[in-house]
């Protein structure tokens, strides 16, 4: 991947996130956050993963962000634009934070480079990723890829056992 | 990239630029154009010319809610099948049975939701 | 000549400026010729809908009214702004931009002939969808942004519309993607020159269950409830006026043909046809582009808006059982083909 490219997904990414935090206004917020998810999915593309930049843009900025829209929609703006943006605590939050980053940028030195697996970009190329996707998740990871149904079952049942008690 | 192989994405890049250009340009020329003479009269939300009572933004049905979850649930199980639909030729029977079954689970989902009227609007 | 042969169908032969030249050459030619007909897509609608009505339609702008379209833009250029004072300005602003740009970019990934795309790109069909699940924003945000309740109702109405048949489209092309075996627009096309017709019989179903999606996505006559005048004014763009009225109604119709186009290259062997055309090779694709959209007008001429609840009801209990039984159907036939 181009390094240049890379930094500025990085740089975007970073700033885009911050825009969306401190916005008063949520569905702003999301606004930058759906610009977010398409540097996201750029960031896949670079890696070779077109299935995952998709999903990421489907899924994410296509499903997820318009249930939060829909939430969003019935707060009461006015309300929510006097507030503090931030509760008290966030000074405690910003402290775990930075001790998180510290600890990653201390590792990152450490790093060593594994193996290179058997998919390597030429591979991936000339298979595209979609295919093998289908052909590793339908075939080895075939019992991570039922739970996942159980777990969208899951879903379903939750979403309406919730809804269906605000409705009384 | 090696070489001048360009990547495969970069025109979709450039049709964006232009669709945004055309979005916003269109947007910003018109208004260098027309005409703005507003008075509060004019600038009130539309109510079959009667002042607005009360916010528009109140409580819906949770109806909506019900359906945008529904819509997240049934687009990850959408996103499933196509790696599945494009691979259907090499995998073979196994993962064809693999698939009928995760099908068969989400299905009782389905069902419960249908029982449950979250299907129904009234 | 050869010039051109080559910078159509083997750019990589270029230095990657000229590279870029070319891919920007092509998004200029395929972006005027999208807006040329979406323009006089306005005028066929009105005309052809005249006609069965047994009216003539716009006659007094040019020949035949053929200048009706320009007139009509000229005019909503020149309109007055009104942005109501209590709406959020720049979502406002942003919303049918947004709207435009869902639209035009999943133009990119169609191709209009053999070697003829814009951006051939391996997910070509997952682009689509990403693209046409952005449309519900603009719809939203434009009724949100309003702070009008006509507006506010007609976007959530829309959006739950669209989001609901989202999930029929997808599951309908599923069909599709098993019989070409690629998300590659142009594989797909390719995948059915085996097949006389495309893969409008083998998937027949598939093909029932998008078009129904395909009207309700694009917010046309029999689902245009989130514009249902009687009862929410003009939905989500009550509020809009002028050029920014202009953006939505242009985003409707490039949505109309970008479905349009889905569909052909999807079920109806894009750009081929029954016999090759000399010299003009999309000539099948335009031919079926055509028919495609007087099929959306015809239908708005001839049936009655739905009713909201009916809408959803056939979108969740009919459109997505039918989906699956044909997922489940062509699977079982490949097997048996496949012995």
């Amino acid at each position: 991947m181009n390094p240049y490219l890379f930094g500025y997904l990085g740089a975007a990414i970073l700033a885009l996130s911050a825009l969306s935090l401190t916005r008063k206004n949520p569905v702003h917020a999301v606004l930058y956050m759906i610009v977010m998810f398409f540097h996201l999915a750029v960031l896949y593309l670079g890696l070779g993963a077109e299935f995952l930049a998709a999903v990421q843009i489907i899924v994410y900025a296509g499903a997820i962000l318009v249930l939060f829209l829909f939430v969003i929609m019935v707060l009461n703006i006015k309300e929510e634009m006097e507030g503090e943006r931030f509760s008290g605590g966030w000074p405690f939050g910003i402290a775990i934070a930075s001790g998180l980053f510290l600890l990653v940028v201390l590792i990152t030195g450490n790093i060593v480079p594994g193996q290179q697996g058997p998919y390597t970009p030429g591979v991936i190329a000339a298979q595209t990723n979609t295919k093998l996707v289908g052909t590793l998740l339908y075939t080895q990871y075939i019992f991570p890829f039922e739970i996942a149904s159980l777990i969208l079952l899951v879903a379903v049942v939750g979403a309406i056992v919730l809804a269906k008690k605000k409705l009384r | 990239m090696p070489g001048h192989v360009l990547s495969p994405y970069l025109p979709i890049l450039v049709l964006m630029i232009i669709a945004l250009g055309f979005g916003l340009g269109s947007l910003v020329a018109g208004m260098l154009v027309r005409p703005r003479r507003p008075y509060p009269e004019k600038l009130m939300p539309y109510e079959s010319g009667n002042p607005p009572v009360d916010e528009p933004r109140y409580r819906f049905s949770v109806k909506f809610y019900i359906v945008a979850m529904l819509f997240v649930i049934f687009d990850v199980e959408a996103i499933f099948l196509y790696p599945w639909a494009v691979t259907f030729d090499k995998l073979g029977l196994y993962a064809f049975v693999e698939m009928m079954l995760f099908i068969a689970i989400l299905m009782v989902g389905y069902v419960y939701a249908w029982k449950k009227d979250a299907f129904r609007w009234e | 000549m050869d010039l051109l042969y080559n910078a159509v169908f083997r750019p990589e032969t270029y230095s990657p400026l000229i590279q870029v030249l070319i891919i920007l050459a092509k998004a200029l030619v395929v972006v005027g010729v999208l807006m040329l007909h979406v323009t006089y897509a306005t005028y066929f609608e009105r005309k052809s809908i005249g006609h069965m009505q047994v009216r003539l339609g716009p006659m007094r702008v040019g020949p035949h009214g053929l200048l009706q379209p320009i007139a009509d833009f000229i005019k909503l250029f020149f309109k007055e702004d009104i942005i109501p004072a209590s709406a959020d300005k720049p979502i406002f602003f942003i919303a049918p931009a947004i709207s435009i740009f869902a639209g035009m970019t999943a133009i990119s990934v169609i191709p209009f002939f053999s070697g003829f795309v814009v951006a051939n790109i391996n997910i070509g069909l997952l682009f689509i969808f990403a693209m046409s699940s952005l449309n519900a924003y603009g719809v939203v945000l434009a009724g949100w942004a309003s702070n009008s309740k006509y507006s506010f109702l007609g976007g959530l109405r829309s959006s739950a519309q669209v989001i609901s048949y989202e999930i029929a489209m997808g599951l309908s092309l599923v069909g599709v993607m098993m019989m070409a075996g690629s998300l590659n627009l142009s594989e797909i096309v390719r995948a059915q020159q085996r097949f006389p017709g495309g893969f409008f019989w083998p998937q027949a179903l598939g093909f029932f269950v998008f078009m129904v999606a395909a009207f309700a996505e694009t917010n046309r006559t029999p689902f245009d409830l989130p514009e249902a005048e009687s009862e929410l004014v003009a939905g989500y763009f009550t509020e809009y006026s002028g050029m920014r009225f202009a953006l939505f109604y242009v985003a409707e119709y490039i949505g109309m043909i970008v479905m349009s186009l889905v569909g052909i290259t999807c079920f109806l062997g894009g750009w081929n046809g029954p016999f090759a055309i000399p010299y003009l090779p999309f000539a099948w694709l335009f031919i079926k582009l055509y028919l495609f959209i007087f099929f959306f007008y015809w239908v708005r001429a001839t049936l009655p808006r739905y009713r909201y609840d009916q809408l959803m009801a056939l979108g969740w209990k009919l459109l997505i059982p039918l989906a699956l039984l044909n997922i489940i159907g062509t699977g079982l036939v490949k097997m048996l083909l496949k012995g």
